[in-house]
């Protein structure tokens, strides 16, 4: 149902039902491919969760045709064609375009104002000054512009080998619209059912957030955003798509892949202890914790949260430092669960071996062919 | 600033297509005398938690939920006369959040671990979780008692309040996580630690922040960081004791385990050393 009339600002979000996102993460440490039942029976479970306002996957191991290739998902608003055409020139200009193609979808499936969805394969085609530059970073400049540059065009998902279908609706309404269990399978999958944080619902605005194939599920609200969104700036990351978790992917981008940091340091400087709990620990952690608290003092994610951020090979759950969004996590044999609530695991995993609760602050880090993720167990409860 | 000036009605996730609860109530409800066996396979909540209604307005009054899977509010609305019998109800296994919130006089059985916010501002009865329970157990909590087998998440009992004989009372078989006792303001927790190692601390910190009412009582060792500042330890008198005695042997009751060796290991007790933590601040 449309409703035109009294709304003044597009930040008043009207009869605001307070539910909370909702957030599950499967994953094969074996790296076997399987298809999406169950991320979508999980999701479908923990319905009381979504709005229906947004709704998105990330499936790792998707393309394994075309895996030495960026695969760029890029959706058209308006399915405006003209902004089509700016793209593709610039694509033509500036990557090899070995295949594309529209992202087939379910007609049948209504959904509130779809874009055109269209997935480019390319590779880059570096010339002048640009020809030193590493194929990520150049990659991530080209999307950077695209985003911001381009009215009317977004870059979904940029990573080799993965993808991200989201857009407005329940997340099994996204998965049936795009023929996620029909059509594709992947040793990650994670999912997310957004209830939109001070944003207006809208296809870029659904999670995952992706740049590059670091994705981000988010369930919560990001209060620093602001500072953090500065401090992104200054190291060329540009938020464009109205809402607070863009800067999770794009400081986990700068944090991991260019500064080469582990996540579990990262988790530290999103999520780091307390100026009081430093006081209590030994004097290595003590220069370790003060150093990362000063140095990446604008990273701090301030307010509740819960995220699951994925990316090649690895899977990682974290929550805010006093675990004000709940997150539980789960085994059986190579499948590795993460998920906003423990039920929603055992209703597509019977037989669950392990359940546990990290605190907060903690990382449970999933790793292909480890079983890293054991590793926060005997912190949890 | 998106293209679209619109906003789109919110969708109702607990209303869309619900299921009559007289179909529900033919089609997946065994009874046998007053006990009632229910299948929740695939229910929302509020189909259950309406044929939970129906099924005991129909007479039942032992129940049995099977193929639970994160529905919540399960014993939420069952408020029945004064004079009704109370009921027991078997869960299995795994209710959602807000399990039992204002439950009223009955007894619920969890065979599994339970979510978040188990007996959210429950008045009375009993609530038994063979399992662990997640955040905000007990939180608002005004009567009755709640036993965890196992371990508890964040903000454990979480403004707990008590007045004249309405003491609720919650008891944790493991530790805790941070927040335990936070802004409690009445009734009796204990944590007994029996799956720490020996001398392994408990695993919570800024237990009793705010706290300005009520007690906690602490088997097993914590460090002094470990409290908030509102809180003082104190040694259990005669009187701390006798509860400490009654809940440890109920919980072994309920559980198993051997209340004598419990009882042997040292407890501390937890009060507030201020009745109004934070008269300054907003006192006007």
């Amino acid at each position: 149902m449309l409703v035109q009339k009294y709304y003044e600002s597009e930040r008043f979000v009207p009869d605001k039902e307070m539910d909370a996102c909702g957030l599950f993460g499967v994953m094969h440490t074996g790296g076997v491919r399987f298809g999406g039942r169950m991320a979508i029976d999980a999701i479908k479970n923990m319905k009381v969760r979504g709005s229906g306002l947004g709704g998105g996957f990330a499936i790792y191991g998707l393309y394994p045709k075309y895996k030495d290739y960026y695969a760029l998902h890029i959706i058209y608003q308006n399915k405006n064609l003209a902004a089509k055409k700016i793209v593709e020139t610039f694509l033509k200009k500036h990557f090899y375009v070995v295949f594309d193609e529209e992202i087939p979808t379910n007609p049948d499936i209504r959904l509130f104002a779809p874009p055109l969805a269209w997935r480019y394969f390319v590779a880059p085609q570096k010339s002048g000054v640009e020809e030193d530059v590493p194929d990520d970073e150049y990659v991530i400049s080209k999307v950077m512009y695209l985003n911001s540059e381009i009215e009317d065009a977004y870059v979904f998902s940029s990573g080799k080998d993965a993808g991200v279908f989201k857009g407005v609706g329940f997340p099994e309404e996204i998965a049936d619209y795009f023929m996620l269990e029909q059509l594709y399978e992947g040793y990650i999958w994670t999912v997310h059912s957004r209830f939109p944080t001070n944003t207006p619902g809208w296809w870029g605005g659904a999670h995952p957030l992706s740049i590059l194939d670091w994705t981000v599920v988010h369930n919560g609200e990001i209060s620093s955003y602001g500072a953090n969104r500065r401090f992104l700036e200054m190291h060329n990351y540009y938020c464009t798509l109205h809402t607070d978790t863009e800067v999770l992917a794009y400081a986990v981008d700068l944090l991991m892949r260019r500064q080469g940091l582990p996540i579990e340091v990262v988790a530290k400087i999103f999520a780091p202890p307390m100026w009081e709990a430093i006081r209590y620990m030994s004097d290595d952690d003590i220069e370790l914790y003060t150093a990362l608290r000063m140095t990446y003092a604008p990273l701090l994610m301030n307010g509740p949260f819960t995220v699951i951020v994925a990316h090649h090979n690895e899977m990682i759950g974290l929550t805010d430092r006093i675990r004000l969004r709940p997150i539980t996590a789960g085994a059986r044999g190579e499948l590795v669960f993460l998920s906003s609530e423990e039920a929603a695991i055992h209703a597509v995993c019977p037989d669950l071996e392990l359940a546990w609760t990290p605190p907060g602050g903690e990382p449970v880090v999933v790793r292909l062919h480890t079983k890293d993720h054991l590793r926060s167990l005997n912190k949890s409860i | 600033m998106n293209g679209f000036n619109v906003k789109f009605g919110f969708r109702d996730n607990f209303l869309d297509n619900l299921q009559p609860v007289d179909f529900l109530y033919h089609t997946r409800v065994s009874t046998n005398g007053c006990c009632a066996t229910i299948n929740a396979l695939g229910l929302k909540h509020k189909e259950l938690n309406d044929l939970l209604r129906e099924t005991v307005l129909q007479g039942s009054t032992e129940l049995v939920i099977n193929n639970v899977f994160g529905q919540r509010y399960i014993g939420t609305r069952l408020f029945l006369p004064p004079e009704a019998n109370k009921l027991h109800i078997e869960v299995n296994k795994f209710p959602g959040n807000d399990l039992g919130a204002f439950l009223n006089g009955h007894q619920i059985i969890v065979h599994g671990n339970a979510q978040d916010g188990v007996g959210n501002t429950m008045n009375s009865g009993e609530i038994i979780v063979h399992g662990r329970a997640g955040d905000v157990t007990a939180m608002s909590m005004r009567g009755g008692k709640i036993f965890i087998r196992d371990n508890v998440g964040y903000r454990t009992a979480i403004h707990m309040k008590e007045y004249r004989e309405k003491v609720p009372v919650l008891v944790v078989g493991g530790t805790a996580q941070d927040f335990l006792g936070e802004y409690m303001a009445g009734g009796i927790v204990l944590l007994l630690g029996l799956n720490l190692r020996q001398g392994e601390p408990h695993r919570a910190s800024y237990i009793g922040t705010g706290m300005h009412g009520g007690v906690i009582y602490l088997r097993g060792c914590l460090a002094e960081h470990q409290l908030g500042k509102e809180v003082g330890v104190f040694p259990p008198d005669d009187r701390d004791k006798a509860n400490i005695d009654r809940y440890v042997r109920e919980y072994c009751n309920h559980f198993g385990g051997n209340p004598d060796q419990i009882l042997n290991e040292r407890f501390q007790k937890l009060v507030p050393v201020s009745l109004r933590p934070y008269g300054q601040i907003y006192a006007y």
